[in-house]
């Protein structure tokens, strides 16, 4: 056995370790929690990292998870060891070819994070219904319960695939397994070798398709021979649990680790069995342990091998004495018998009791109960109410755990204050703000705790569901003892609250135990911070003799060069205080791994984090604790009282942390969610917020224009709203004339609680004071001095009138910006260059907007819980949203024209059958109306709201229905909205099919060049010489031009635009876009935080790319050929500027500039050339005759 | 004719240096200046606050937004290896040492003391025949003395010339309360060289946009006076070599500069906008020249014409600034 290695690691890199290794290709495509497996994948290969064999394995993107799986499928039919990763839809976009793979009896291993497959919603969490849908295909199953076994599992997936030829999905869970940080021993290279033989490979290559021994596969077969076909496999499924088996105790003989593909744990005679899978069996198997040591006679079966589900070995791992077993599914299958473990087990044993296998002589009482969907809790407290429901006189079956299900009453109760945690086990808890580095640290702390003592250890980290000034949880464990513990925890010996913010959200020190540690990050001085603290959370630090520590260490980051990173501060802080480590080995071991971490990175970045770490220690202290409560305020409330019952009782309960305690009965049967909820969550997470000077401003509506959370708001208003203005609620006189004459004012108001800091908007603000050109019309204050005042103004402002919407002129920015946005305080990143497009769309057409998004960032920051950034206006209008799949977008917002367009039909034959009822003229006027213009759309939506009251009163038989389907007489715009991942890739099929198809739908291309969602991998948008996952070396290949391939149809309108180049070309394209009788696509610059550029001054980057020509400005309007004109109009008139002052300016372009100058030089002199290419082809295309007598000549 | 001279104890083939100018940025580009008949040339300078900037803005952007949402815990691969800092500088000496024969002057700009010295030595380490500290800043804290200042300079200077055993040059400004002074004082510390003088560039002012802006205006012979008439003050009152850089444009401006003492002429402005081969130009003219007047010698020319040896010496002094008005034909 070779010397033991222990490396920290997660899951996903657990696994992508040994599939590298064993493997020749890997085709991949990006999905959550899968993505990191790729990712590994492709940065080793980029680096050269060789497999077993030594070899670099090939490692390729496709445009899909379908594609993926083709590719995997020929790659294996061709001979090479292949493999991929993925998770949940990816998973069922690959399960087509998994059948032809595992027909063909093709050794493979499919590594699976398992995911929730979207439902009424979508979630990125992890559970087994993505999975079992795929039990079917003929696969064998293979489940890991940890980290450590995610590397075991991997190599005995591969070895046995290759030894039984039916190929296997290798699955542990998403995020719980695959995203935990553990310390684990890592499999030798030799190892691998042993367990992968050559005979295998050979064997494996053998079976390949060569035209040097041909043979074909994937015929067409009849009735007459297909069944027997099919039939010829059994032998392989028969042998292949033997073969498992045998593999892993092959594998047990080289490493110490044995597994059996059912393993039991427990006493030996139980008489309660608790079934189970993957991470789930870790905290039964730990909770058991601690019961039985208290009289409980209970065991746990973990199913590693679910399929081919070997019967008779099942058998034989139940004990003698189980009289009643529970077997938890992590799914759900709504309208079967049982969940299909449940199934399996219960099928299993009475067939294996037919067949006299195994030690039970009579059939035990078998329920069955689902947990942990969506990565929901397991805990043991629960594991316990699962025992404590077995050892009732009548057990409840079909039962959930971990919820309230208070409507079909399924579910068990629970203890929550159960624990079993050891003593000797260090449990922390470190709140943190997305970008402030506490994740960072925290792993650091992990690998450090892993590397330089004996201990085990183990970190969990949970995200909020906002891209912008997230709240991040770290949950560390460290212990003499193997961590048996995938759940959260809930009893900390330390808490570190790394943003004060946070003290006035949540209740955090309830999370402590007694005599534990409290360690804030606070500017405040020594003698405030006692005060600052809630009083609910003094009087708990003073019951529970809490001790207190705090730091400023903003400050300390920003002395040492960190900015806002404090992650290194709050790390030294941790072990200085913690005691896990001698406080001066752990110093040591902090710069020791900052020398590891940032090496690479520069001096300079190693000394400034040196630094902060030399700074912090002396800057610690500890805060006295009175006896007595002295704070004068609470924890504040999620939402106001004045909100909506269900935004208090459900928005407001998730927004607090309480979600989990929302019993079923609160919620929606179908998945539909109220929209207008964002603005009920004050989120309070800028540091500085724009503050406007009225003096300076030149009412130009650009800062609200970009504002991407639509926190910066005008109004023009009646003089007389300002009645009972509050005394620094500003205004002044509005400029333009048709305003002046009016004598309107105007306001530009900030949501000081909901803006997020990003100053893009002072950075767009064109005015600049005359007597101090530093300040402009728009300038950045901090924002807590500013807090009570403005939203105080804020709401005066919501509350004043909004403008008549037909009074608005949409010619010009300035003025379109009055216009009422419909999308605000998104969960988008600060600074996001997507949202000020939707907020656009939202602007111009939200009240009669019906949305489709394909999955992306604009479906999560759209869409995801708690709140919504969909609002309604005044009238209680306002988009409608809906999320359908990634792949499938354009084709699901076609199906919204057709129905809309049907019940239009509908209404239309109703109105000319009961013309004479309705009156003919009244018909004919809604039939003809114009709904071009606001006015127009007005009055058609009177006449509607006419015809109902006239409908009411008529004695025909179709009046309901034609009140039914009335409101489709109102014009409604529909937009297909996604990002570049969708519309270039892995949707591209469909939007081509819906452009083609004629139908009026709009759709908006948000093209941020890269996969932004999933963190930055590449798409077919990406520009060439970009580094971007999966092209960690640049990529090679240019950006497609879906414009020009849109533009071939001749009938679509198509637009290019930017807005931070260009707003008002924007504006024009968005309405053309929408005015065209047909469908239109928008192809929008979106800015990125992929793009490695600083989110405050994004705009800039609009400028220069499009006057480098890199993105081009055009509009190519159908409607124009009607009038003889030339369709296609460049924007985008001269290249001012060469690509390379565009793209260095940009981190994607220069980090290939930074890590192979020689080939950024030749892909930045490429870059050009095809730059000046396409816009003298497009020059050339614009230039032609312009004279429709022309071009129909030419045509003839 | 023989133009041959001595700078920093090194022989050069001639007088005509190429100064630290973005043509020395590519090989090719130090290649063509070899060809064009350039004695030496300084590289361009090595800045350790960009250094320090682009590391820092690298480890901003690989880091931006990561660890912060479920789905994007990163936005960029981790790349094997990054041409960081002086990585690139010090490969782009050892490259040039090995493509051409003229030596190699590398340029640095420090920032700390530490920097000044860890960058010096690894410029030696990687071949540079000489080094030229680019001592460039705006002193701009109005409680900062000058003579703390000098200081400071000194320092950093002695700190680098205790540990570096190739020649040091200092490019100096001419913003010296007594540059004569300070000159001496460089010298006592054993300063190879006096490069007279770095051109600061002065921003401009972008009217519509009301910004500052960087401008860059490449130099006209009309400044190489000031650099001239330093190096005839010093030449023979100080033993470090003296380079001339400014406004030097053509065979005669250099004919000028050695007059008055200087060891080498630097060039940048006019390479730039004639082409490096404007070398040879110059080259042709000052040989027009020598030959003409009958001197064997650069070296037999070289200061002359120093203050120390023209007839009125106070033809160099500040009094020749007022005969110089009085001397002025309107001529308007």
């Amino acid at each position: 056995m070779s010397k033991k290695e222990f490396i920290t690691i997660d899951g996903n890199e657990a696994a992508a370790y040994v599939m590298y290794r064993v493997n020749e290709v890997c085709a991949i495509y990006p999905i959550t929690p899968s993505s990191n497996m790729g990712e590994w994948a492709d940065e080793w290969a980029a680096k050269g990292i060789k497999n077993i064999w030594g070899t670099v394995p090939t490692v390729c993107e496709m445009q899909s998870e379908g594609g993926a799986a083709g590719a995997v499928h020929g790659s294996l039919q061709a001979g090479a060891l292949t493999t991929t990763f993925t998770a949940s839809q990816g998973l069922l976009l690959k399960i087509p070819n998994m059948f032809k793979i595992a027909g063909e009896l093709t050794s493979t291993v499919f590594n699976i994070s398992a995911r929730s497959l979207a439902t009424h919603a979508l979630s990125i969490f992890g559970d087994h219904s993505d999975i079992m849908s795929a039990r079917s295909t003929g696969f064998a199953f293979l489940g890991s319960c940890s980290v450590q076994e995610v590397m075991d599992m991997a190599l005995i997936a591969q070895a046995s695939t290759l030894e039984s030829r039916i190929p296997f999905l290798h699955f542990f869970d998403g995020f719980r397994t695959s995203h935990e940080v553990s310390k684990i021993e890592v499999i030798p290279d030799e190892i691998m070798r042993e367990m992968i033989t050559d005979d295998m490979v050979k064997a494996h290559r053998e079976r390949a398709l060569t035209p040097d021994r041909p043979i074909i596969r994937g015929t067409a077969q009849n009735p007459d021979v297909f069944f027997q076909n099919r039939e010829t496999i059994n032998k392989f499924y028969e042998a292949c649990p033997d073969i498992v088996q045998k593999q892993m105790d092959k594998f047990a003989e080289l490493t110490g680790r044995k597994y059996k593909i059912f393993d039991y744990y427990g006493v030996e005679d139980p008489e309660y069995l608790v079934i189970a899978m993957a991470s789930g069996c870790e905290t039964i198997q730990s909770t058991i342990n601690y019961l039985n040591k208290n009289g409980y006679k209970a065991g746990l079966i973990k199913v590693r091998l679910f399929r081919p589900f070997d019967v008779k070995r099942f058998m034989e791992a139940i004990p003698h004495s189980v009289k009643k077993i529970a077997v938890l599914d992590r799914t759900k299958e709504p309208g079967a018998v049982g969940e299909p473990l449940y199934q399996d087990v219960v099928n299993a044993i009475i067939e294996g009791l037919n067949n006299g296998y195994g030690n039970l002589k009579s059939l035990p009482l078998i329920v069955g109960g689902r947990y942990g969907l969506s990565s929901k809790e397991f805990t043991p407290a629960m594991v316990k109410a699962v025992l404590d429901n077995l050892k009732a006189d009548k057990p409840k079956n079909h039962f959930t755990i971990g919820i309230n299900d208070d409507v079909t009453f399924t579910s068990l109760d629970y203890d929550e204050t159960f624990d079993i945690e050891p003593e000797n086990m260090f449990r922390g808890l470190f709140y943190g703000l997305g970008s402030d580095g506490t994740v960072g640290a925290n792993k650091n702390s992990i690998k450090i705790i892993g590397d330089y003592t004996d201990y085990y250890a183990q970190g969990y980290f949970v995200y909020d569901s906002k891209k912008a000034g997230a709240l991040t949880v770290s949950h560390l464990r460290f212990g003499p003892e193997p961590i048996l513990a995938p759940y959260l925890i809930s009893k900390a010996n330390f808490i570190g609250v790394h943003q004060t913010v946070f003290l006035e959200k949540f209740d955090l020190v309830s999370n402590l135990i007694e005599g534990g540690t409290f360690l804030i990050n606070t500017p405040l001085p020594k003698e405030e911070v006692w005060d600052s603290l809630p009083k609910s959370q003094q009087e708990q630090i003073i019951k529970k003799k809490i001790k207190v520590y705090a730091i400023d260490a903003q400050s300390v980051a920003e002395a040492s060069g960190m900015g806002r990173r404090i992650n290194t501060v709050m790390q030294v802080c941790f072990f200085a205080i913690s005691g896990v480590l001698p406080k001066d080995q752990a110093i040591d071991a902090i710069k020791q791994s900052i020398i590891k971490t940032y090496g690479k990175k520069g001096d300079a970045v190693v000394q400034m984090n040196i630094k902060a770490v030399d700074n912090t220690l002396e800057k610690l202290y500890e805060v006295p604790v009175p006896n007595e409560v002295t704070s004068k305020f609470e924890i504040r409330k999620p939402v106001a009282d004045m909100a909506p019952q269900f935004v208090r009782d459900v928005i407001g309960e998730i927004i607090a942390g309480r979600g989990d305690k929302i019993p079923v009965s609160n919620f929606p049967v179908d998945g539909t969610w109220p929209t207008d909820t964002a603005r009920w969550e004050k989120r309070n997470i800028a540091l500085e917020i724009p503050v406007w000077d009225p003096d300076t401003c030149t009412q130009c509506g650009k800062c609200a224009m970009v504002c991407p959370h639509a926190t910066i708001r005008i109004k023009v208003y009646e003089g007389k709203y300002l009645e009972n203005a509050p005394e620094t609620f500003k205004y002044t006189d509005a400029k333009d004339k048709q305003f002046k004459v009016e004598n309107l004012k105007y306001t530009i108001q900030v949501a000081p609680e909901d803006c997020t800091g990003c100053g893009v908007c002072v950075e767009v603000c064109p005015a600049k004071n005359k007597s101090n050109v530093s300040l402009k019309a728009i300038n950045m204050a901090p924002q807590p001095p500013l807090r009570e005042k403005e939203a105080e103004n804020w709401e005066f402002f919501l509350n004043i009138p909004d403008l008549d919407r037909s009074k608005i002129s949409l010619n010009s920015i300035r003025l379109q910006q009055i216009q009422r946005p419909l999308f605000e305080f998104s969960g988008a990143c600060a600074g996001c260059g997507e949202t000020p497009y939707i907020k656009l769309v939202s602007q111009l057409f939200g009240d009669r907007a019906i949305i489709a998004n394909a999955t992306g960032c604009s479906s999560i920051y759209g869409g995801n819980l708690p709140t919504t950034p969909y609002a309604k206006n005044e009238e209680g209008r306002g988009p409608a949203w809906s999320n359908s799949l990634f792949e499938d977008n354009a084709e699901f917002g076609l199906g919204y024209r057709l129905a809309i367009d049907k019940q239009n039909e509908i209404a239309i034959n109703l109105l000319n059958y009961y013309k004479d009822q309705i009156g003919a003229d009244f018909v004919n006027e809604i039939i003809n109306a114009d709904q071009s213009t606001e006015d127009g759309i007005r009055e058609q939506r009177k006449r509607v709201e006419k015809l109902k009251d006239i409908c009411k009163n008529l004695d025909i038989p179709d009046a309901k229905r034609l009140i039914n389907v009335a409101d489709y007489l109102v014009k409604k715009s529909v937009w297909i909205i996604g990002g570049d991942g969708w519309a270039y890739d892995i949707g591209y099929g469909g939007l081509d099919h819906v452009i083609a198809s004629g139908k009026n739908v709009n759709i908006l291309v948000l093209d941020t060049e890269v996969y932004s969602n999933t963190g930055g991998q590449t798409s077919k948008a990406t520009p060439l010489s970009a580094v971007a996952k999966f092209s960690a070396g640049g990529k090679n290949t240019q950006k497609k031009d879906l414009g020009a391939m849109a533009m071939a149809y001749g009938n679509v309108y198509v637009a290019s635009v930017a807005f931070g180049a260009k707003d008002e070309h924007t504006l024009k394209a968005f309405l053309e876009a929408e005015a065209y009788d047909g469908p239109s696509i928008i192809i929008a610059y979106s800015h990125c935080i992929a793009h490695g550029i600083d989110m405050s001054k994004p705009l800039r980057q609009h400028k220069l790319a499009v006057e480098s020509g890199q993105w081009l400005l055009y509009r190519y309007n159908p409607k124009l050929k009607e009038e003889g004109k030339n369709p296609f109009i460049l924007d985008t008139k001269d290249l001012k500027i060469p690509v390379k002052d565009y793209i260095t300016s940009e981190g994607r372009f220069q980090m290939i500039l930074k890590s192979n100058p020689t080939v950024a030089q030749h892909l930045f002199a490429e870059a050009q050339k095809q730059v000046n290419e396409r816009f003298n082809k497009y020059k050339y295309l614009a230039e032609q005759p312009l004279n429709g007598q022309q071009i129909k000549q030419e045509n003839n | 004719m023989d133009l041959r001279t001595k700078y920093m104890g090194m022989t050069l083939k001639s007088p005509l240096v190429v100064s630290a100018s973005p043509l020395s940025k590519t090989l090719d580009g130090i290649k063509k200046i070899e060809d064009a008949g350039a004695a030496a040339f300084v590289m361009y300078s090595l800045f350790e606050e960009q250094i320090e900037l682009e590391q820092k803005e690298l480890f901003s952007i690989s880091t931006m937004g990561s660890e912060s949402f479920a789905e994007s815990l990163s936005y960029f691969p981790d790349v094997a290896e990054y041409n960081l800092g002086p990585d690139e500088y010090l490969e782009h000496i050892r490259k040039a040492k090995e493509s051409v024969s003229i030596p190699v002057i590398a340029s640095l700009n420090g920032k700390t003391t530490g920097g000044w010295t860890r960058y010096a030595k690894l410029m030696e380490e990687a071949g540079a025949d000489a080094l030229e500290l680019n001592i460039y800043n705006i002193p701009t804290l109005t409680e900062l003395k000058g003579e703390d200042l000098e200081k400071n300079y000194i320092e950093i200077v002695k700190s680098v010339k205790d540990n570096l055993s190739i020649p040091v040059a200092v490019k100096l400004s001419p913003f010296f309360t007594n540059l004569a002074n300070f000159a001496k004082k460089l010298d006592e510390i054993g300063t190879d060289a006096l490069v007279l003088f770095n051109r600061f560039y002065q921003p401009d002012i972008n009217l519509d946009e009301l910004e500052v802006e960087p401008h860059i205006v490449l130099s006209n012979p009309t400044e190489m006076r000031l650099p001239m008439r330093w190096i005839a003050i010093l030449k023979g009152r100080i033993f470090a070599d003296l380079a001339a850089t400014s406004g030097i444009h053509y065979g005669e401006d250099v004919i000028k500069m050695l007059l008055v003492g200087a060891n080498v002429t630097m060039l940048c402005s006019s390479l730039l906008r004639y082409g490096v081969e404007h070398l040879k130009d110059i080259q042709e003219e000052m040989i027009e020249w020598l030959e003409e007047r009958d001197y064997e010698s650069v070296m037999q020319l070289q200061g002359s014409m120093s203050q120390l040896n023209v007839a009125d010496p106070s033809a160099f002094e500040r009094a020749q600034y007022m005969k110089a008005i009085n001397n002025y034909v309107i001529n308007y």
